[in-house]
């Protein structure tokens, strides 16, 4: 974890600490002064406490100072400005993030980029769309829908979070499996480099020349590069979706009809997994009529043609009820179809409301594996003494555990900081990966010891000097150093307190 | 100890021998695509780095979507194991067949190796529909100029975590190190296909894809030349039954049409075939990767059109910088796919530029910098992506 340290200093340190700390501001105030507009620049605390965090509230750390360019020659001003006198910068778009990688440093410069919100264009014809990068994800739809399209990546928190923002953490959603990701819905990524200097990665064409460099800045967490203007993919609406709920008796039986179904050579537009608790927490939030008694509810979608959707449907619920299925749904309409996923997207605020708190994982694991590591879980459960609630991007193998606990009581939140550890370990030693789509931030830099080698680690930090050699942007996440090496990060949601709490999550 | 882990083990000796003599190493698959990128610097010929021994699927279980496998294996080898589990590389990479230095055809490894596929990052008809092999691409482990074996990515379909240096491999001809093993995601084979031509000039037919891509049709590979345009459209047997009826032109045969697919992809078509009939006389195939929507190129030669427009083959004798100049034109960029060897008697000048388009400063200054991060010593494949990387 990443939590500010406390410092046990003594007065007279301290003082000279925040005295150094007001230098360096007014320093550096005086020098974007000469490049900002005076209401684009914020270093009174109470301007800044609005950007101390991102989605994951935690954590957080008031910036030396923020600033808002208007133009792109502003956005190069301010980091030529803050190259020369070496003071790192946080670029920051809507800050729904779950992972601290928006969350600021404590003597740079927080760079909003909301001001850039604008669609710059839309080429019906090509299937693409130029936009700014504070325009936030279902703005392009909504832009596109007149045309009969849209942009793919859905992440539950599209109707705040911003295409800069996806691109930083290569976002996903529950179509991720059959659309693929921000990457595989990206043409070109506009921007600047760390020093203020112009750049582009990928093209207008389907493949840029030399090194596939557009690869490796998105989910980049906004350590590489600036990113100002986005060009993505358009695809076609699919003219229909139907949704099966399908009940089960028992885990492995859910989890082995997820492998089933894939195995049949079905690419579901969405496949998603509850376990029980889960199930009883979200029925009590929205009353969509779940079967309580089952042991998992899956959620199987299909979309394309309504001859494509019949027929797969058709076959879908073949698979499901030679797995075992012990109730079976189709959705008949839009509404019945919304209703089943209404559980499934309000998970987090279910959860807020049975226990004081509640802490996220955010693991991936090979499909096999998810009864193996929901029992894991159950077993884990007697071993910490805590419940969890289970929810699922099954058809990725991308979990979301929910660890019910009270923060109050400091050995729960123990207990549960050894249950949440134990699970990513666990899903690492089954062959997965420590984030499926939060990202690394500040919140898994522990994690990803385990993951990583200190030589594949070394390698990430050389990647990074290479686009960034003064090591300016967004310093100290996503890789960690040597002797950070030592515990694990977790995600500490406070009872739905998360900023835009009102939004549906994962 | 297994076969595949001596294997790694002497490429590792090798590396590190390598390193310790400051001796360049030029690595080795099968050996299918050296007519591709920049020719080996001037002087003695480099070391070779085999991969080949380094072979075998090390993990492949069709209901997780995922394979994983050594970079010496035989790409037919990967294929045929996926298709026992009517499962495919979606992005259908070209397979060529084995050339040896002297230019003839040679056996063996027709089709080349996965570790080549990977450094050359080509993809066939499909690309526009389904992406790219670096779409693909969700782990490698890599062999570094510091003769460290690392892994990135997994074999998850999600994964964020650190800096996804797997997909950066695509098409990196070698430059970062040895691609070692690599996960790929794999699709089931479609249920149903169909293929249908229509006659109609280069310009319509470009309107004509466009205005259908806007549209959810199952189209999944398109191909212009000769006053023909060719489409494949594959999915749901309903699906592409009803696209079928609602396109009309002419339904191929599917025998034929597969065999018109497998040409196209493998560059062994007759477009292509004439193609290397000119590059034997002098002319540049070039490949223009451009936006789908740019209307049809203003270069004299033949063309072919792939991806919804978005690739274009140029036979051409064209000055590079006039076709360079058009690509860009366009808002794309043109390679220089094959030329004409510029040391092979009776063959004109050929080609001596950059067989890549150039990149802009702060890329070109990237670029210097993460082969500095990877191969310090610079080891790899010297000058084969760009000249003095």
């Amino acid at each position: 974890m990443n939590a500010p340290a406390d410092l046990s200093l003594s007065d007279a340190a301290l003082q000279a600490e925040r005295s150094a700390r007001s230098a360096r501001q007014a320093e550096v105030v005086a020098a974007l002064r000469a490049v900002l507009p005076a209401h684009a620049l914020l270093y009174r605390q109470e301007d800044t406490v609005p950007y101390e965090c991102d989605g994951l509230t935690a954590y957080r750390q008031l910036p030396l100072v923020v600033a808002l360019p208007e133009t792109e020659a502003q956005v190069a001003a301010v980091l030529k400005t803050c190259h020369a006198l070496q003071v790192p910068v946080v670029a920051r778009g809507a800050g729904t993030g779950l992972s601290g990688g928006a969350m600021p440093h404590a003597l740079g410069v927080t760079m909003s980029l909301a001001k850039f919100n604008r669609i710059v264009k839309l080429d019906v014809l090509a299937r693409t769309a130029v936009v700014q990068c504070g325009v936030r994800n279902l703005a392009i739809s909504e832009a596109a829908a007149p045309f009969g399209l849209y942009y793919a990546p859905d992440p539950s928190s599209q109707i705040a979070c911003t295409i800069g923002g996806n691109v930083a953490e290569n976002s996903g959603g529950v179509h991720c499996l059959k659309y693929g990701l921000t990457l595989h819905n990206l043409l070109k990524v506009r921007g600047f480099t760390a020093d203020g200097e112009p750049v582009e990665f990928g093209g207008d064409a389907l493949d840029a020349p030399g090194l596939d460099l557009l690869a490796v800045v998105v989910g980049s967490e906004g350590m590489l590069a600036v990113t100002i203007e986005v060009t993505v993919k358009l695809l076609p609406k699919p003219q229909l979706a139907r949704c099966i709920m399908a009940s089960f008796d028992d885990i492995r039986a859910a989890g082995d009809a997820v492998a089933a179904v894939i195995a049949a050579g079905i690419i579901p537009a969405g496949l998603e997994m509850m376990d029980k608790p889960m199930t009883a927490a979200v029925e009590d939030y929205v009353h969509a009529g779940y079967d309580l008694d089952a042991a998992a509810i899956l959620l199987c979608e299909s979309d394309g043609t309504p001859e494509e959707v019949t027929e797969e449907i058709e076959r879908m619920q073949a698979v499901l009820l030679a797995h075992g299925a012990s109730r079976l749904a189709v959705s008949e309409n839009e509404a019945q179809r919304l209703r089943f996923w209404s559980g499934r997207k309000n998970a987090f605020p279910a959860s807020g409301r049975i226990s004081p708190d509640y802490m996220c994982m955010d693991s991936t694991i090979p499909r096999k594996r998810l009864a193996d590591i929901l029992i894991a879980i159950a077993a884990m459960e007697k071993k910490y003494q805590l419940r969890c609630c289970n929810v699922f991007h099954a058809g990725d193998g991308n979990l979301h555990p929910l660890i019910l606990f009270d923060a109050a009581d400091p050995d729960q939140l123990r207990r549960c900081e050894l249950f949440g550890a134990d699970i990513l370990e666990t899903s690492v030693a089954l062959g997965g990966t420590v984030t499926g789509e939060h990202g690394v931030g500040v919140e898994k830099l522990s994690s990803m010891c385990v993951q990583f080698s200190p030589e594949e680690r070394e390698q990430m930090f050389a990647v990074k000097r290479a686009f960034d050699p003064a090591g300016g942007l967004n310093p100290g996440k996503v890789i960690p150093t040597l002797h950070r090496c030592a515990e694990y990060g977790r995600m500490h949601v406070k009872k739905g307190l998360l900023p835009f709490a009102e939004l549906e999550r994962f | 100890m297994t076969v595949a882990d001596t294997a790694l083990d002497n490429l590792i000796d090798q590396v590190r021998a390598a390193r310790a003599d400051k001796t360049p190493l030029n690595i080795l698959g099968g050996s299918t695509k050296a007519f591709y990128g920049e020719p080996p610097p001037a002087g003695p010929a480099l070391a070779t780095l085999d991969t080949r021994p380094l072979a075998g699927i090390s993990s492949y279980e069709p209901s997780e979507l995922v394979v994983t496998v050594r970079a010496g294996t035989p790409l037919a080898e990967l294929e045929a194991a996926l298709a026992e589990q009517r499962q495919c590389l979606p992005f259908e990479p070209p397979r060529f067949l084995a050339i040896n230095a002297a230019g003839g055809k040679v056996g063996g490894m027709a089709g080349g190796t996965v570790g080549g596929m990977v450094a050359a990052g080509l993809a066939g008809p499909a690309r526009a529909a389904v992406g790219g092999l670096r779409d693909y691409l969700l782990g490698a482990t890599l062999l570094t100029g510091r003769a460290e074996l690392l892994s990135f990515g997994g074999q998850v379909i999600k994964n964020v975590a650190g800096y996804d240096v797997s997909r950066l491999l695509s098409g990196s001809m070698g430059l970062l190190g040895v691609v070692c093993e690599v996960s790929l995601k794999v699709l089931p084979v479609a249920v149903a296909t169909a293929t249908l031509r229509f006659e109609q000039g280069e310009a319509a037919a470009l309107k004509q894809l466009n205005t259908w891509g806007g549209q959810p049709l199952p189209i999944n590979a398109s191909a212009w030349w000769d006053g023909m345009l060719v489409l494949r459209l594959s999915g749901a047997a309903a699906a592409v039954q009803s696209a079928v009826q609602k396109l009309g032109g002419e339904v191929v045969d599917p025998a034929l049409a597969a065999a018109f697919w497998t040409g196209l992809r493998d560059q062994t078509d007759e477009f292509f075939s004439k193609a290397l009939v000119a590059v034997d006389a002098g002319a540049t195939l070039w490949r223009l990767a451009m936006p789908q929507t740019a209307p049809p190129m203003a270069l004299a030669g033949e063309h072919l059109v792939e991806w919804g427009g978005a690739q274009r083959w140029v036979v051409t004798t064209t000055p590079a910088s006039a076709v360079r100049d058009a690509a860009a034109r366009g808002g794309g960029h043109a390679t220089v796919f094959r030329s004409g060897r510029p040391s092979s008697a009776g063959a004109a000048a050929g080609f001596d530029g950059p067989r890549f388009a150039p990149l802009s400063v702060p890329l070109m200054r990237i670029h210097h910098e993460l082969k500095t991060a990877f191969d310090p010593d610079r080891l790899f494949n010297p000058g084969r992506l760009y000249a003095g990387l």
